[in-house]
């Protein structure tokens, strides 16, 4: 973590917007900071409700099943986040009690349950949609979620438990391409328009290992995923929006197909809320009642 | 022992999750047209370094070297992996 960043976070931390939680990458955001958020939240809505669309508060919990599927797991093992519960026997219990009053490593009796964390918010419309025919024009679905990825740092731009609103669509190969060129325009123009200096680069996603390389070096020779990048917690410009094509790789997985029989290409717009709003704090300072008031009215502060 | 073309096609058989026979391929056939996704491509490089005991390097990582069976000779070839022509 640069000093730049580690200066920007004590500030966020005194000025009482983040409270640094029990883990490394988990913070406690103030309901101010949330303000903001939901502020975000209707002025992206508002540009999407042009058309129809499937609105989705998603949850944060996925079979694991699903991160095998659509190849999570593969890709980046590293970042996976699944839970565990104690399935074990009654008779097991007193060391697991032991274990726990001692300080020893409880854990190590727990078994996966099962369930996942999502680690973005398009992931559970997937696997919705497994197995169906989507309308010849293709489904549009505006969802959002809470979403884990573990990669923990100090850095407030990599929180742990952050959340994503993303406008989603899955249908035939010209709408999924068409989808995400509307929404990287518009996408850049919303978050220009309160304020924030922008650049749209191919994106670096950080697949795991010498296999992730060559994912890398696959995803920008197809030109597959752009990330709208700004200043969040420094000047280093940080991802805060991503556009990304999928091609067939999620309609293949969940076995979702087009009216014509084909198989189904997807492709989504995510933004990352508290990349955000960390950085229009960046940009515009601590105090909301002195941001621009142009960008005030935009995210309805006033009320 | 098979030759490399051949052991390339069986790499691609039982690792490209291709929804066409890798046996029937043609040296220059377009494996991404062919259906070899992003993530299959990987465990095939994975495949092909123990085949042929290679190791490939950052610079070949890269859609290219495997978007074909010639391709990905030449890849094995720059390696020093015994490759014969046929």
């Amino acid at each position: 973590m640069t000093s730049a960043t580690q200066d920007f976070r004590l500030a966020l931390i005194e000025a009482g917007l983040l409270v640094p939680g029990s883990a490394t990458g988990v913070f406690h955001r103030s309901f101010t900071f949330e303000k903001v958020v939901r502020g975000i939240e209707s002025y992206v809505s508002a540009a999407g409700s042009d058309v129809p669309r499937r609105q989705l508060m998603c949850s944060t919990l996925l079979d694991s099943s699903v991160l095998a599927k659509s190849d999570y797991v593969i890709s980046f093992p590293n970042l996976i986040g699944v839970l565990t519960s104690f399935t074990r026997s009654e008779k097991d219990l007193p060391e697991l009690v032991d274990r726990v009053e001692s300080g020893g490593d409880w854990s190590e009796m727990m078994s996966p349950n099962g369930l996942a964390l999502g680690g973005a918010a398009c992931h559970h419309i997937y696997p919705s949609l497994a197995g169906c025919e989507v309308p010849r024009d293709g489904l549009l679905y505006e969802v959002q979620a809470a979403c884990h990825r573990h990669e923990p740092s100090d850095d407030p731009a990599r929180m742990q438990s952050f959340s994503m609103r993303e406008f989603v669509f899955v249908g035939p190969e010209e709408g999924a391409i068409a989808h995400r060129e509307l929404w990287l325009k518009r996408g850049t123009d919303l978050l220009e328009g309160l304020g924030l200096s922008l650049e749209i680069v191919p994106a670096n996603d950080p697949f795991f290992g010498r296999a992730g390389k060559l994912m890398v070096a696959s995803q920008r020779e197809k030109a597959a995923k752009f990330e709208l990048v700004a200043a969040i917690t420094s000047e280093k410009p940080g991802a805060i929006s991503s556009g990304n094509y999928h091609g067939v790789h999620f309609g293949e997985a969940f076995g979702i197909s087009t009216s014509g029989g084909d198989v189904a290409h997807s492709s989504c717009f995510a933004f990352g809320l508290e990349r955000i709003t960390l950085a229009l704090f960046h940009r515009h300072g601590l105090e909301v009642g002195a941001w621009p008031s142009q960008v005030r009215a935009s995210l309805n502060l006033d009320v | 022992m098979s030759d490399a073309g051949t052991m390339i096609r069986e790499v691609l058989q039982a690792n490209g999750r291709l929804p066409v026979s890798a046996l029937s391929l043609r040296d220059d056939d377009d494996l991404y047209q062919n259906g070899l996704s992003s993530h299959a491509s990987v465990n095939v490089m994975l495949a092909l370094e123990n085949a042929f005991d290679v190791e490939f390097p950052d610079v070949l990582l890269r859609r290219d070297t495997f978007k074909s069976v010639a391709a990905i000779r030449e890849a094995l070839e720059s390696l020093g992996a015994e490759v014969e022509s046929n």
